[in-house]
């Protein structure tokens, strides 16, 4: 399942990336696979999303986390 | 001195790097550019334990090496140029202890340039906090560079700190990380050999980022780019198998570097503020009560100060007129250079106030916030979230916020911000705004408490932000993509406000306009000066020769008729000609001649309004008594009708006319270097000074 499917309160591990680009992006911010990602809250008008990612706090879209692939 | 330790700072953002930077150099610092490009270099000095001096480069806060913006090309630049004057001997390193493994991440990549590094380990009170449990010995062996735990904001550790910089020596000790050659097999040692570069990681850099390398010349560049075509190297590919690589490394040298405690389930402080911070309804309510406490503190707060300040020059104009020999120098000094100088400066306590706002906001981790509630309503207009700190930075000064536009990584948003923040109201509109409000709106209060010139006063701000907001929406539709956009960002924790970093920014803010503001100014006054005080041909002696003579001097009395001679003086003058001849364009505006001097030469910076308003009506009136520039204003007449000049409309005219059009030299010039071509700084004055000329117009006939 997609990070972007995720509800606020609901975890997962990262499993892998659909898009090679973001990937390098998102790694470089701590988004890792087999790293466990919690989301925190979504904003206001139902986008961007803040998760808990490697100790601290990360906001992105969702068409950024639809790429990121979790383990349920 | 060439034989000078250099210590560059580097790190995450967010890491407490310029806290250190301050730390270490206290007020001892200056900002630059880096040769070339536009990006803030801020240096200092630090004294060492051993009585060297070692100067310190504070480098932009970056995730990685390759960079994502203008700013953080930089780190890489300066790193890897031995012939850069800032290349540093040695690198401190900082890192947030809280969030090791993401910060080491860069730190192999600096570490793999091999120059010596030290590692500040900040916020450890944060880590303990958390349950992280770091022992510094077996990280500091592991990766084989000195550790040092400091706190940054309670300069504990900074003594170690600098004694392991005077310990530091010249040749690298860190260990090596990863496998750099197994990246790009044969294209590293080639690329190395014949640019002769003797470290593999930078010769894989140079693959990566050779477009926008500044140092390397055009045959460089292509030469690297014939080899990447020879051993088919994929840029993208080779990023994220060296990003895996590396994080493969951190996580062996952390597995018994680091202990993490299972927390106790409690949520965060920073976690809970955020509830109420960012929420739907609440979120907003909160962030529209900040902007309004602080139009509120920038009236009321300023009013001591500004009236001292305004007696100050009033006391000096005073003085300089009863000591210094009346003649032409002192009228200079002091209807010139005193009365558009005190025009301006009076101004500093307001642009303070809004300052030190601006640079708390900042500070605690709120802006951080705003970006993230703000940026769906900002996509659909064509901004991004990350627009928002432009704009809002866009209430202090354009020119700042249009250069920290860099952040945005995206061409299309990063263009629509940079065309519509020169809309948002920034502090040299605040000195006509309140001159103009002070003389048109009264002073009083509405339910006991909400000040009515504050209120007209954030009603121009939210008309500017909503300018911009629906200009930009505009622009949306006009300019064409080219890339799509991405929003990645950290929301780092929130944090008191370090005051002396809010002090600092606020001072060097304010130091910065009274210099700049001040140099034109000046130089502004003295022309306006010479311009309003002689006149083309004869017309001088033929006004003299026409009030004295008996018809007049039978009819009015001495004084009258000074008067008369002045303003006649004044309108024969060559300002005053310059001012006649532009008359027709703005009459329909509500302005006569005079307003229209002031539009001129504010074109060069909008504050010179006040400036050159106070001149003329110095030149203008009699020097008797001296007034403030409102009550000059204030007692204005039309000559003809006798009527007051400044009445709500005209006043309100003028507001929009200046909320609206391109009045700023530097703001052009930024516009300029930023997108690199005339085009976007010539349609941006066009597009605002249409609009400034035909919102005014409808301003001043609906409310005539």
């Amino acid at each position: 399942m997609k990070l972007s499917q995720l509800e606020p309160g609901q975890a997962g591990v990262i499993k892998e990336f659909t898009d090679l680009e973001m990937s390098v992006k998102l790694m470089e911010m701590g988004c890792l696979p087999g790293e466990p990602i919690v989301v925190e809250r979504i904003a206001p008008f139902g986008d961007p999303m803040a998760i808990t990612v490697s100790g601290y706090q990360l906001s992105l879209r969702k068409r950024e986390a639809s790429t990121i692939i979790l383990h349920r | 001195m060439n034989g000078e330790l250099k210590v560059a700072l580097v790190g995450n953002p967010n890491t407490g790097k310029s806290t250190l930077f301050n730390v270490l150099t206290g007020l001892n610092q200056k900002t630059g550019n880096f040769p070339g490009v536009t990006v803030d270099k801020k240096t200092g000095f630090c004294k060492l334990p051993d009585s060297r001096s070692a100067k310190i480069i504070d480098l932009p806060g970056t995730y990685s090496l390759y960079p994502k913006s203008q700013d953080e090309s930089i780190v890489f630049q300066v790193l890897a140029d031995k012939t850069n004057p800032v290349h540093p001997d040695l690198v401190i390193f900082i890192a947030d202890a809280s969030n090791l493994k993401r910060n080491l991440l860069l730190y192999t990549q600096v570490a793999d340039l091999k120059i010596p590094v030290i590692i500040a380990l900040n916020m450890m009170d944060l880590a303990d906090k958390g349950g992280i449990e770091i022992s510094i010995n077996e990280l500091s062996s592991k990766l084989g560079v000195p550790v040092v735990p400091v706190s940054a904001r309670r300069q504990q550790g900074i003594d170690a700190l600098k004694q392991a910089v005077a310990f530091a020596g010249r040749i690298p000790l860190q260990q090596d990380t990863i496998e750099v050659e197994a990246l790009a097999p044969g294209l590293i040692s080639h690329i190395g050999r014949e640019l002769q570069i003797d470290q593999p990681y930078t010769a894989l850099q140079f693959a990566h980022q050779h477009e926008t390398l500044k140092f390397l010349s055009q045959e460089q560049s292509d030469r690297i780019e014939e080899l990447e075509q020879q051993y088919s190297f994929h840029s993208s590919k080779a990023q994220a198998s060296e990003t895996i690589a590396r994080y493969n490394y951190i996580n062996d040298v952390l597995f018994d570097t680091v202990k993490v405690k299972p927390k106790n389930g409690s949520e965060t402080l920073s976690n809970r503020i955020d509830k109420v911070l960012t929420h739907k309804v609440g979120g907003f309510l909160i962030f529209f009560a900040i902007l309004f406490v602080i139009f509120q503190a920038i009236f009321a707060w300023s009013e001591y100060p500004m009236g001292m300040i305004e007696n100050l020059f009033v006391w000096l104009s005073d003085m300089f007129r009863s000591t210094l020999p009346a003649g032409v120098l002192t009228d200079l000094l002091v209807d010139g250079v005193l009365a558009g100088l005190s025009g301006v400066l009076v101004f500093i306590p307001q642009i303070a106030i809004l300052f030190a706002f601006i640079s708390i906001l900042e500070d605690t981790g709120y802006m951080a916030r705003v970006t993230f509630m703000m940026d769906k309503i900002m996509r659909k207009v064509g901004l991004n979230g990350k627009s928002v700190v432009p704009i809002i930075g866009g209430l202090a000064c354009a020119v700042p916020s249009i250069m920290s536009t860099r952040n945005i990584e995206n061409w299309k948003d990063r263009m629509i911000t940079i065309m519509v923040t020169p809309l948002v109201s920034c502090s040299a509109r605040l000195p006509i705004y309140t001159l103009l409000i002070s003389l048109v709106v009264p002073d009083e209060k509405v339910w006991g408490f909400i000040n009515m010139q504050g209120l007209a006063l954030m009603a121009m701000y939210v008309l500017s932000i909503v300018s911009a907001i629906v200009v930009a929406w505009i622009m949306k539709g006009i300019i064409r993509s080219r890339e799509r956009g991405y929003f990645i960002m950290e929301l780092p924790v929130y944090r008191m406000p370090r005051w002396n970093t809010v002090l600092l920014n606020m001072y060097e803010k304010v130091k910065t306009f009274v210099l700049e503001a001040g140099k034109i100014i000046v130089a502004i006054s003295i022309v306006l000066w010479v311009m309003a005080s002689y006149g083309p041909g004869n017309r001088f002696e033929q006004i003299e020769a026409q009030y004295r003579s008996p018809q007049y001097t039978q009819k009015y009395s001495p004084e009258e008729l000074d008067r008369m001679v002045s303003s006649a003086r004044l309108e024969n003058s060559y300002a005053g000609v310059l001012g006649k001849t532009i008359e027709p364009v703005i009459k329909p505006l509500g302005y006569d001649w005079k307003i229209g001097i002031s539009l001129i030469t504010s074109f060069a910076a909008r504050e010179v309004f006040v400036g050159t308003m106070a001149t003329i009506y110095s030149v203008e009136g009699d020097d008797s008594h001296m007034d403030t520039v409102r009550e000059k204003m204030r007692s204005a007449r039309d000559p003809k009708t006798g009527l007051p000049v400044f009445t709500t409309a005209v006043a309100f005219s003028l507001m929009i006319f200046y909320a609206f059009a391109m009045q700023c030299m530097s703001t052009v010039a930024v516009v300029y270097r930023e997108t690199k071509s005339w085009k976007w700084p010539t349609i941006q004055v066009a597009y605002m000074t249409a609009m400034a000329y035909f919102a005014a117009l409808l301003v001043y006939q609906l409310l005539k």
